[in-house]
């Protein structure tokens, strides 16, 4: 098949960011042919501040070497800039003459640096500060002149302020408004941030106007006059006062502009064979112009240059932060605050601390932060997955730390980390390592980070902070996303909740099925994948969809935990944490018969047996005659209890039959991840009812339920749900949250991640104020369970099931 | 080359594996959802885990112990992993699956090709 031509005009971080996504999708389908007016290749134009400041050579930005190019088979034509886009015969034709026909093209133009209208504008040592050429011309300035004056005291401003500062020159910025950075920060984090700079040497003039450039005579600036008549020096000046969407190529060639070249959802412009991202697109009347959404359009735009359709764009939050080395500055959302707004501010002016926080309708909407920016990250997040905060309010000030983690997910500030310090307790893996390795491959989201340095990768409680070091490392560039927003896996974009859908409204009940439903990218999936699409299709098709084994991880196929040496763990079920002295001396006989290693009393009052090999599982499981325990499934654990009033003096209730009657209930349930009940007898909560998925209190007037807690990672006290007086309701209501959170949740969620995201109000409308509802969960519930076999005892018994656990000897051949 | 008869192609599952008792070692033996058979040393790179154990996918295999990515092609961890599972030719005829217990040499062969190509 003839490739079709594909064509972009704008060889900067957005179109080529474009082609770096089209080619993971559709590697084959374009020839592709690229004009870039610089006489560059892909440099990450973000870094330019470094370079000026000398802590950067130009080698170490370059994000695409021409090799890359070379080995995509791009046509590269550097250094030539197209002048006209000819619609009608589908061409472009570049300064020289060049002409280059497309089927697709890419407006990727960026934007250009906006020169003040004023007399002088066009005399020698007057830049912008856009490009490498830009960067050279103010390193070149600094080893001959000596006075250098900003104009635009913004992001870009002050970046070149401190740049030529360190170079050697004598720097005064001028801006228009009252503060600096009037638009990422308010006035009291830029008059901190003002002060920190001028501790530095720099000098301010503000608010103050410029009016004029005079000329020294030769046609070289020599001085900035101002609206009031004083004037300063100035051997160079640099204009860093906005930029502006370079559209004119596009609005000359007839496509829909206003204040940046209009693209719909799908990046498209006006003519559907003409796509544009980055600086020069305007997306609902917004050209973005940092780098994070600019590659959230890239997505976007691959997606639909590989026919794929799929893939929408909606505007992006965005948060910025400044590349001064030294100064902590951190802003994200709205930050301003206004009608309707609360705001939370902390200020401590001698310190160099301030943070301002502005939440609206109990969520946090924006945040200003200078001097400590540790909780940045978390901040960010918690305004972009739209988290109500009422709850936690008077500690959200005091960042991730105050907020009840006992684990070391925030424990260590990113920020105040030294490079030696771990990150990744499960790995090894320490914070220099991961920086490194960001900026070393230009990572930019989690996952990179994970399959590069494997923090994260295993326990996953050091995510947070690897996000933290991933902000603070790239900026505004890092692509940090909720589990809500992320697709499942590389296989599709769906999200997890796009898909639970899909598979309930178009009654999907096979992997098959649904992969071929929901337009999978991979044949049958991956390991990540699969799984979740299994599980979602038995939950929520119970009898209908059929469990499939080979979608499921080795110790749900097992029905054992693997361990370190391939080894397997059995875990007999007791239920409510009662046994006997027959079980026990069976316990013990198959301890001795296959010189099991180690027996082992577990944290759920379950009794271990490590280092069984998997030929021997049928055998161990018929010789224990007991139950499956299930302590290797995203299923029902256990029910721990205490001893309850049967026993105990200061019983209440009884806590052990409970235990054992909810155990009995749920046997042989999966669900989302591993879930876990407790049931104490009093208020004393012997069993620890407070970190349990659901817990349940007895005391003497009935039972308390509390829902949501974890003792894992990260210690999670659960939530009072609700009170009731018998065990019948302890049943029924805790079971009917658990059919919701099975319904609702997503793959590999706990019940207080599905809680923090959905809510507890939520969880509370459809369990306790909707008595039908309740109902019906606690009986789909029921049903689901009737089905479900002791998998043990199918595989003592069935000989076909057996065949996964036996070994092929060399002997037979 | 000595051709062992190991089993049907039926006796393992799609996207799933067997285990061969090798002489040095386990050998794990997959079949993809098309039909393809490939034979590993039943040792991740990694950590030695048993990638017969693993998820398989497309014509890869997760390690269940680390979720390192293996090729069942090559034997060769997914980038940025680096490692390598020894292969082993394997092949199907009428239903049956044939082993060879010697370790292919594939991995001298690629390294020799791309030295020359340098």
């Amino acid at each position: 098949m003839k490739k079709l031509k594909l064509v972009l005009i704008g060889n900067g971080m957005a179109g080529v960011r474009t082609l770096e996504e089209l080619f993971k999708l559709a590697p084959d389908l374009y020839d592709v042919t690229v004009f870039g007016a610089e006489p560059h290749p892909n440099y990450n134009r973000i870094l330019l501040s470094p370079v000026l400041a000398g802590e950067q050579t130009f080698e170490e930005i370059v994000l695409n070497n021409l090799a890359w190019y070379a080995e995509h088979n791009i046509e590269l034509h550097l250094h030539r800039k197209v002048v006209e886009i000819d619609r009608g015969n589908r061409r472009v034709i570049a300064e020289d003459g060049t002409v280059a026909e497309y089927d697709r093209l890419i407006i990727a133009t960026g934007s250009t640096p906006f020169i003040l209208p004023i007399p002088g504008k066009d005399l020698q040592g007057v830049i912008g500060y856009r490009d490498i050429a830009d960067t050279q011309a103010m390193i070149d300035t600094a080893t001959t002149h000596r006075h250098a004056v900003v104009i635009g005291g913004g992001l870009l401003g002050l970046e070149a302020a401190n740049g030529l500062k360190l170079r050697g020159m004598d720097v005064t910025v001028v801006h228009i408004g009252d503060w600096l950075m009037e638009r990422q920060l308010d006035k009291t984090a830029g008059k901190l941030l003002q002060t920190a700079l001028e501790s530095r040497g720099l000098k301010f003039l503000l608010p103050k106007q410029t009016a004029e450039l005079l000329d020294d005579g030769n046609g070289r600036v020599r001085a900035v006059r101002f609206a009031e008549g004083d004037e300063v020096p100035a051997d160079l000046v640099v204009m860093a006062a906005g930029i502006r969407p370079n559209y004119a190529l596009a609005e000359s060639a007839g496509l829909a502009c206003n204040r940046g070249l209009t693209v719909d959802d799908t990046m498209r412009t006006s003519d559907p064979n003409i796509f544009s991202i980055g600086e020069c697109a305007a997306h609902r009347g917004i050209a973005y112009g940092l780098v994070a959404p600019l590659f959230e359009q890239a997505k976007v735009c691959a997606n639909h240059l590989a026919m794929q359709g799929t893939a929408e764009y909606h505007g992006s939050v965005t948060s910025t932060k400044l590349k001064v080395t030294g100064i902590d500055l951190f802003s994200a959302g709205d930050f301003m605050g206004g009608d309707g707004c609360e705001e939370i501010t902390l200020s401590d002016p001698i310190g160099g601390i301030y943070k301002k926080l502005v939440i609206r309708d109990d969520i946090l909407v924006g945040a200003c932060l200078y001097g400590d920016t540790a909780d940045g990250g978390w901040y960010f997040r918690q305004i972009r997955e739209n988290h109500n905060v009422s709850e936690i309010r008077d500690l959200l000030m005091f960042g991730e730390h105050a907020i009840g983690d006992a684990g070391h997910q925030g424990q260590d500030k990113a920020m105040l980390m030294s490079d030696e310090m771990e990150v990744c307790g499960c790995n090894g893996v320490c914070k220099g390592t991961i920086v490194k390795a960001i900026t070393e491959n230009n990572l930019l989201s989690v996952d990179e980070v994970k399959k590069h340095t494997k923090a994260a990768s295993s326990c996953g409680s050091c995510t947070g902070l690897v996000e933290q070091i991933l902000i603070n490392t790239v900026g505004g560039a890092a692509d940090v996303k909720p589990k809500s927003e992320k697709p499942v896996c590389n296989c599709t974009d769906h999200t997890h909740g796009v898909v639970r859908q899909a598979i309930r409204e178009q009654h999907l009940i096979t992997i098959p099925q649904a992969i071929a439903a929901l337009g999978w990218k991979t044949p049958n999936g991956c390991a990540t994948c699969r799984p979740a699409l299994n599980y979602y299709l038995i939950s929520t098709w119970p009898g209908e969809a059929k469990d499939d084994p080979q979608s499921r991880f080795i110790n749900e196929r097992a029905h054992a935990n693997i361990q370190k040496d391939g080894t397997y763990s059995v875990i007999p079920r007791m239920w409510g944490g009662v046994t006997n002295a027959a079980e026990l001396r069976r316990i013990a006989d198959v301890a001795d018969k296959y010189n099991v290693p180690m027996v082992k009393v577990t944290g759920g009052q379950r009794i271990d047996l490590l280092g069984i090999k998997k030929q021997d599982l049928p055998g161990v499981w018929k010789d224990l005659d007991m139950p499956c325990g299930h302590a290797y499934g995203k299923s029902i654990r256990t029910v721990k209890t205490c001893v309850g009033s049967e026993f105990c003096r200061f019983g209440t209730q009884n806590s052990t039959q409970m235990g054992i009657d909810l155990e009995h209930a749920m046997f042989g349930m999966w669900s989302p991840h591993k879930v876990k009940f407790a049931v104490s007898g009093c208020p004393r909560n012997c069993a620890e009812s407070g970190i349990k998925d659901v817990g349940i209190i007895g005391v003497d007037s009935g039972w308390e339920l509390y829902v949501g807690g974890n003792g894992g990672i990260k210690t999670e006290a659960g939530e009072f749900f609700t009170k009731v007086k018998t065990a019948e309701e302890v049943m029924e209501y805790s079971l009917a949250f658990i059919e919701l959170y099975r319904q609702e949740a997503f793959y590999l969620e706990r019940t207080v991640h599905y809680m923090h995201r959905v809510g507890l109000e939520h969880i509370k409308k459809a369990v306790l104020d909707d008595e039908e509802r309740r109902r019906a969960l606690y009986q789909q519930l029921l049903f689901a369970l009737s089905l479900e076999q002791d998998p043990w005892k199918e595989r003592i018994e069935q000989t076909a099931l057996k065949k996964e656990f036996e070994r092929i000897p060399v002997a037979a051949l | 080359m000595n051709w062992l008869n190991i089993c049907a192609l039926t006796d393992i599952p799609q996207l799933g594996a067997r285990i061969v008792e090798g002489p040095k070692g386990d050998i794990a033996i997959f079949r993809t959802s098309s039909d393809e058979v490939f034979a590993l040393d039943d040792r991740c790179p990694h950590k030695h885990g048993p990638l017969s154990q693993g998820i398989v996918f497309g014509k890869t295999v997760a390690c269940p112990l680390h979720n390192w990515q293996i090729a069942l092609d090559s034997g060769e961890a997914i980038a940025p992993d680096v490692g390598c599972a020894h292969k082993y030719p394997v092949k199907i005829e009428e239903g049956r699956v044939f082993l060879v217990l010697q370790k292919s040499t594939h991995r001298d062969t690629r390294i020799i090709a791309s030295t020359t190509a340098a």
